[in-house]
């Protein structure tokens, strides 16, 4: 076996051994890596009084702004379409915040099942849409933002080249 | 095959052919990548005229990864070949992919505070991006730690190689567990979901990026053969100079 080969298969080796590892560890700690919980999470565990974040769907029909002593509130549900939680927050939104919206908030689960947020941050998804394209699907009816996601991109991707007139490349 | 290539003067005479090639259409495909994401692709219907950081942000991301599996195949090569031009490439790819790693998390920042509400997030995609720029910079200062040169090359290619864990780390991270940042846009499999309109400037920036990086890479690698190059005549004259005096 030349000097070569034997590098070659050592440092194979040590990829292999050091991916397992990485890949067991990971795994392993597979809960402490996701961002938020989901409001089916919390309903499995409590986790009264402990900081967490929430992450879900802004409830359609849910949104109730309140305004005591100057300050802007705002109640609404977190949902994933298994389970719901009701959230309460004082303070400025992010400007994407609507109903439909994934949204993940930092507070804690209060006693009485509401949960406390002191930050609310807004998640956008994958979908980049024209603002034009967003209202004819708005108009037809084939869309409701605040219901749910948009409808696959290939659905819509074809009649907005005639009609915003862009060149295609 | 690899011997001929990794010839120091056989790359000099080729890459010297190539680079203009690499230059100009790079040039040409950035410059109207940019005016056409920036001027005349639509808004997003959320994000408004925020949606266009997106034709530097994903480019520079895609090359922040890319640019680092190019690091790892040099050291690779470095380490079971030992060829010194893969030595070369890989210090000098090194600070070319912590430049673009930093224009992809500056930018995802600029984005992220209108779009999210917070400048940073310590999400597993975002954190494991911050990981490669760490790994970038430690390449970066590992390389040049030695006063024995091919130690630091031995160091640095182990270094970069035990990094490559993070590649899928940072590919993956949006499926494996939630984040905030979101999945991809684009994929190998399945239908982008991302308007036309917006998908074909980005394809070319990508396109004009990649090429800019493969351009900036080969000429410092360039001139890091010719410095070498200049090195050894000086040495050989300096000693060719001693020997003289030692025989008058």
């Amino acid at each position: 076996m030349t000097r070569k080969r034997k590098r070659l298969i050592l440092v194979l080796a040590c990829g292999i051994g050091l991916g397992s590892a990485a890949a067991l560890t990971l795994s392993a700690f597979s809960d402490n890596l996701v961002f938020f919980v989901t409001p089916s999470d919390l309903a499995k565990n409590e986790h009264p009084g402990r900081q967490l974040r929430l992450g879900g769907l802004v409830e359609q029909g849910t949104v109730v702004r309140t305004a005591a002593n100057g300050t802007a509130g705002v109640r609404f549900r977190v949902t994933d379409e298994k389970a719901s939680v009701p959230v309460v927050y004082k303070g400025i939104l992010p400007d994407l915040f609507r109903e439909g919206q994934g949204v993940v908030v930092l507070g804690s689960l209060q006693p009485d099942g509401v949960f406390r947020a002191s930050e609310v941050l807004a998640k956008h998804d994958e979908t980049y849409m024209p603002k034009e394209v967003a209202d004819a699907l708005k108009k037809s009816g084939r869309w409701n933002p605040s219901a749910g996601p948009p409808p696959p991109a290939s659905t819509w991707n074809e009649p907005i080249k005639q009609a915003s007139g862009q060149p295609p490349g | 095959m690899l011997h001929r290539f990794a010839n120091p003067g056989q790359f000099l005479r080729l890459s010297g052919k190539v680079l203009p090639w690499l230059y100009w259409p790079g040039i040409i495909l950035t410059v109207i990548a940019l005016v056409w994401g920036l001027f005349f692709a639509p808004n997003d219907w959320q994000q408004g005229d925020t949606v266009k950081i997106m034709y530097v942000h994903v480019p520079a991301a895609w090359l922040a990864s890319a640019g680092y599996f190019s690091l790892a195949v040099c050291s690779f090569i470095s380490l079971v070949w030992r060829h010194p031009l893969a030595d070369l490439a890989a210090v000098e790819i090194g600070p070319v992919g912590a430049g673009f790693t930093a224009v992809c998390l500056a930018t995802g920042s600029l984005w992220g505070k209108p779009t999210w509400g917070a400048w940073w997030v310590w999400d597993a995609r975002l954190t494991s991006v911050f990981v490669l720029l760490l790994l970038y910079l430690g390449h970066i200062a590992l390389v040049r730690a030695f006063d024995d040169p091919t130690r630091g090359y031995r160091a640095g290619a182990i270094l970069a190689l035990v990094g490559v864990i993070n590649l899928p780390i940072i590919k993956f991270s949006v499926d494996w567990w939630n984040t905030l940042h979101q999945p991809a846009s684009i994929g190998l499999t399945g239908a982008p979901t991302i308007a036309s309109s917006m998908l074909w400037p980005l394809l070319f920036s990508a396109i004009g990026f990649t090429l800019l990086f493969a351009a900036i890479t080969i000429t410092r690698t360039r001139a890091a053969v010719m410095e070498r190059r200049i090195r050894s005549l000086l040495m050989a004259q300096a000693s060719s100079a001693t020997e003289q005096e030692a025989v008058s």
